[in-house]
C-alpha cells in the first residue's frame, strides 16, 4: 500500500476543500508560491491551482491574519489561517478569544465563524522558549473553540477536512517532529469526525490518555510493558476540546487505571481536567489514583540535553503505569 | 475637490437618520434617568450626524463593523429599533436575544456584522469581510467605525497596512471625538491628524468636519465609490465631539471649560436643523419627522419593556453550532 506523510496529508485535505468550495482560502506568512509555499511547505502547489486571491501571503501581522479570517468567515467563507508557530498566537489572542470564539454566542447565533487556525510547535528541535510551546490548555478554557491535533498522517488528513467543514472555529495543532510521519494512504475524501477519540492500542490493565506526538511515546511504552505482562490501552483524543468523554470514561472503567499524558506543561494543563472528570465519574471503581505526566514547569530550554530532560520521557511514562499497577492504597 | 452640493432627498435622508439616532439616545438617557433601565450605556450625543451622513452613503447590504460606542452607527445603518432597544435592555426580543447587549449589537440583515467591545479590534475583521467581497466580486464595501483612541493600538496599524496591500474595498471611518476614554487627543497622540497615519501606509486619507452634513456625506460617498471601483481603501478622519462622559453618568470634569464651550458651539443638531431650513425645508416638515420618530421610540421602549427575559437555557445555545450539555 502506498504511504503518505503528514505534510502531504494536510496539503491534500486543504487542496480537496479548496477544490470543492471557493470560500476556502488560506492566509499566512510565506504561504504562497512566490514565498515557497510556506515555511513547512504545507501549502505547496496550492497557489498554482487556486491563485493568489485564495492563497494569500501576508505581512508578519498575526492580529490582521486572524482578524481577516474572522471577517471572511462571518461573510460565509471558510478561511484557514496559518500561524507559523504556536507561540505567535499570543499576539493574536484578542481576535481568537474575544472574537472568533464568542461572536456566535454574543450575536445570539446570527453569525458564526467557520475558520481554522493551523499552527505548529513541538519540543525536541532546539527552537527554545518562544517557538516550542503547546498552549492548548489556554484555548480549551475558552468556550467556543474546538481544538484538534493529529498523531498520524491519516488522521491529519481526515481531521483537517472535518475542521474546515466545521461551522465553528477550530485550532488545528501540528507538531514539527511529526510532519515526516507516514501512514497508509487513506485515499481521497477521508474524514475523521471532530470529537471522536481513537483507541490506538487496546489493553486491559491501564489506560494512557494522550494526544498528538506523545501518542507515539505511549504506544512504544505500551509495547515494552507488554513484555512485563502489563496490558496498556492507549487512547488518542484527536480532538482535545471538547474531548470524547464517552470513549475515555469507557476505557478507564474497563482498565480501572489511568495516566494522562501530554507534552504541554503539566501544571494547569488539559490533563488536570481529564483526571478530574475521571475521578468524578469513576471514584470507587478506580484501582489507583489517576496521575498526570507533562512538560516541566519552565520555559522550553534550547539545549538538546535540557529539552530531553524537559519533555515527559518514556521511562517516566512506564514508571507511572507501573506505579498504578502497584498501587496499594 | 469634494462636491459641496447635495440632493434634497439625500439631505432629508441624512436628517431623518440623524434624528433617529438623536431621539433614540434621548430616549435611552431618559429611561436611565428615571430608573426604568439600569444598564451600562455609552451615549452617542454629539456624534449623531457623523454616522448618519456616512451610512447614507452606503447601500443597505454593505457591511458595517463598529465599536461599543456604536448606537449611532447601528441606528443610522438601519438596525430596527424594537430589537435594538430590547437588546440594550437585555431582553429575549433583542437582536442577540439579550446575549450581546449594547456593546455587541449584531444585525446581519442590515449589514451590521460585528460590534466589538475591544478598542481597535474591528479593523482586522473589516478587512476579512472586504476580502470576501473582493474574492466574490459582489461589489459590497465594508465600513469600520472607531475613535481616535483606537489609532494607537497595534490592530489599527496591522489592518491599515494589510488593507492597502490588498486594495480591499474597506473604509476606515475614524470618528475623532478628541478623547480616548478620559484622555485628550493631544495627550495620547503626537501627530496633529490621524490622516498622516493613512499616508504612512500609502493609503488615501481624508480629513473632514464630521458635523458638516454635506461634506461628511460627499467625502464618504467618494470613498465608497472608490472602494467599489476596486481602487482600494480610504481612511476618513471625521472631526466631532463626544458631548458627554465616557459612559452615561460618568464624570467628565476632566474636559476643560474651553473644550466644553467649543463643543456646545459645534453641536451638530442645531447646525443640521439650520442647514435644512437653508435648503427650504419647513419647520413643520422637520417637526413632523421628529414627531414620527418619537412615536417609534415610545413603541420601541414599550416593546423592550414587554419583551420577556432570556431563559437560562440560552447559556448552552450558540457556544457551538450544536447545543452543549447542561
Amino acid at each position: 500500500m502506498t504511504q503518505i506523510t503528514m505534510t502531504q496529508a494536510i496539503n491534500r485535505a486543504i487542496d480537496e476543500a479548496m477544490a470543492e468550495d471557493a470560500g476556502v482560502i488560506l492566509l499566512g506568512e510565506d504561504v504562497a508560491a512566490k514565498q515557497g509555499g510556506g515555511v513547512f511547505k504545507i501549502s505547496a502547489g496550492l497557489t498554482e491551482k487556486y491563485g493568489e486571491n485564495r492563497v494569500r501571503a501576508t505581512p508578519i501581522s498575526e492580529q490582521a491574519i486572524v482578524g481577516a479570517c474572522v471577517g471572511a468567515a462571518l461573510a460565509g467563507f471558510r478561511p484557514i489561517a496559518e500561524i507559523m508557530l504556536m507561540n505567535f498566537v499570543t499576539v493574536a489572542m484578542d481576535q481568537i478569544v474575544n472574537h472568533a470564539a464568542k461572536l456566535r454566542f454574543m450575536s445570539g447565533g446570527q453569525t458564526n465563524v467557520p475558520m481554522v487556525i493551523r499552527t505548529t510547535t513541538g519540543v525536541g528541535v532546539g527552537f527554545g522558549g518562544q517557538h516550542s510551546d503547546m498552549l492548548e490548555a489556554w484555548f480549551a478554557h475558552v468556550a467556543g473553540l474546538k481544538i484538534v491535533t493529529p498523531s498520524n498522517a491519516a488522521d491529519a488528513q481526515g481531521l483537517m477536512r472535518a475542521a474546515i467543514a466545521c461551522n465553528d472555529p477550530v485550532i488545528f495543532i501540528e507538531n514539527i517532529l511529526c510532519y515526516g510521519l507516514k501512514s497508509d494512504d487513506p485515499g481521497p475524501g477521508h474524514i475523521v469526525p471532530l470529537g471522536k477519540a481513537a483507541v490506538a492500542r487496546e489493553g486491559s490493565d491501564c489506560s494512557i490518555i494522550t494526544y498528538g506526538r506523545t501518542v507515539l511515546d505511549a504506544l512504544e511504552v505500551a509495547g515494552k510493558l507488554a513484555e512485563e505482562g502489563i496490558s496498556v490501552e492507549v487512547v488518542d483524543l484527536r480532538t482535545i476540546a471538547p474531548y470524547d468523554e464517552a470513549t475515555v470514561t469507557a476505557s478507564v472503567a474497563k482498565t480501572g487505571r489511568a495516566v494522562v499524558l501530554h507534552e504541554a506543561v503539566k501544571q494547569y494543563g488539559t490533563g488536570a481536567e481529564i483526571a478530574s472528570r475521571l475521578s468524578e465519574k469513576l471514584f470507587g471503581k478506580l484501582k489507583a489514583p489517576v496521575t498526570r505526566i507533562g512538560g516541566a514547569f519552565s520555559a522550553v530550554p534550547m539545549a538538546n540535553a535540557l529539552e530531553q530532560a524537559w519533555i515527559p520521557n518514556k521511562d517516566a511514562i512506564a514508571d507511572a503505569v507501573r506505579a498504578a499497577m502497584n498501587w496499594k492504597g | 475637490m469634494t462636491d459641496t452640493t447635495i440632493d434634497r432627498d439625500k439631505l432629508r435622508d441624512i436628517y431623518t437618520r440623524t434624528m433617529r439616532v438623536a431621539r433614540a439616545d434621548e430616549k435611552f438617557r431618559s429611561l436611565l434617568m428615571t430608573g426604568k433601565l439600569a444598564v451600562i450605556y455609552y451615549t452617542v450625543r454629539g456624534q449623531e450626524l457623523v454616522s448618519a451622513a456616512a451610512m447614507a452613503a452606503l447601500e443597505p447590504d454593505d457591511y458595517l463593523v463598529t465599536t461599543y460606542r456604536g448606537q449611532h452607527d447601528q441606528i443610522a445603518k438601519g438596525v430596527p429599533l424594537n430589537p435594538l432597544f430590547a437588546e440594550i435592555a437585555g431582553k429575549a426580543g433583542g437582536t442577540c436575544r439579550g446575549k450581546g447587549g449594547s456593546m455587541h449589537i449584531t444585525h446581519p440583515a442590515t449589514g451590521v456584522m460585528v460590534t466589538t467591545g475591544v478598542v481597535g479590534s474591528g479593523l482586522p475583521i473589516a478587512n476579512g469581510l472586504a476580502l470576501a467581497s473582493q474574492n466574490r466580486g459582489d461589489g459590497k464595501v465594508t465600513m469600520v467605525c472607531f475613535g481616535d483612541g483606537a489609532t494607537n493600538i497595534g490592530a489599527f496599524h496591522e489592518a491599515m497596512n494589510m488593507a492597502q496591500l490588498w486594495k480591499l474595498p474597506v473604509i476606515f471611518l475614524c470618528q475623532n471625538n478628541r478623547y480616548g476614554e478620559h484622555t485628550a487627543f493631544a495627550d495620547h497622540t503626537k501627530v496633529d491628524s490621524i490622516v498622516t497615519r493613512a499616508n504612512a501606509y500609502g493609503m488615501n486619507g481624508v480629513k473632514v468636519d464630521g458635523n458638516d452634513a454635506i461634506a461628511m456625506y460627499n467625502t464618504t460617498k467618494a470613498a465608497v465609490d472608490r472602494a467599489r471601483a476596486g481602487e482600494g481603501p480610504t481612511l476618513i478622519e471625521a472631526m466631532c465631539y463626544r458631548m458627554m462622559g465616557h459612559f452615561f453618568g460618568s464624570d467628565f470634569s476632566y474636559m476643560p471649560q474651553e473644550h466644553l464651550a467649543e463643543m456646545a458651539a459645534e453641536d451638530p443638531l442645531p447646525r443640521l436643523r439650520q442647514l435644512m431650513l437653508d435648503h427650504q425645508f419647513t419647520e413643520a416638515e422637520l417637526d413632523a419627522i421628529v414627531a414620527d420618530l418619537d412615536a417609534q421610540m415610545d413603541a420601541a421602549a414599550e416593546f423592550a419593556a414587554n419583551s420577556p427575559l432570556p431563559g437560562p437555557e440560552e447559556i448552552r445555545k450558540d457556544v457551538f453550532e450544536e447545543e452543549i450539555a447542561a
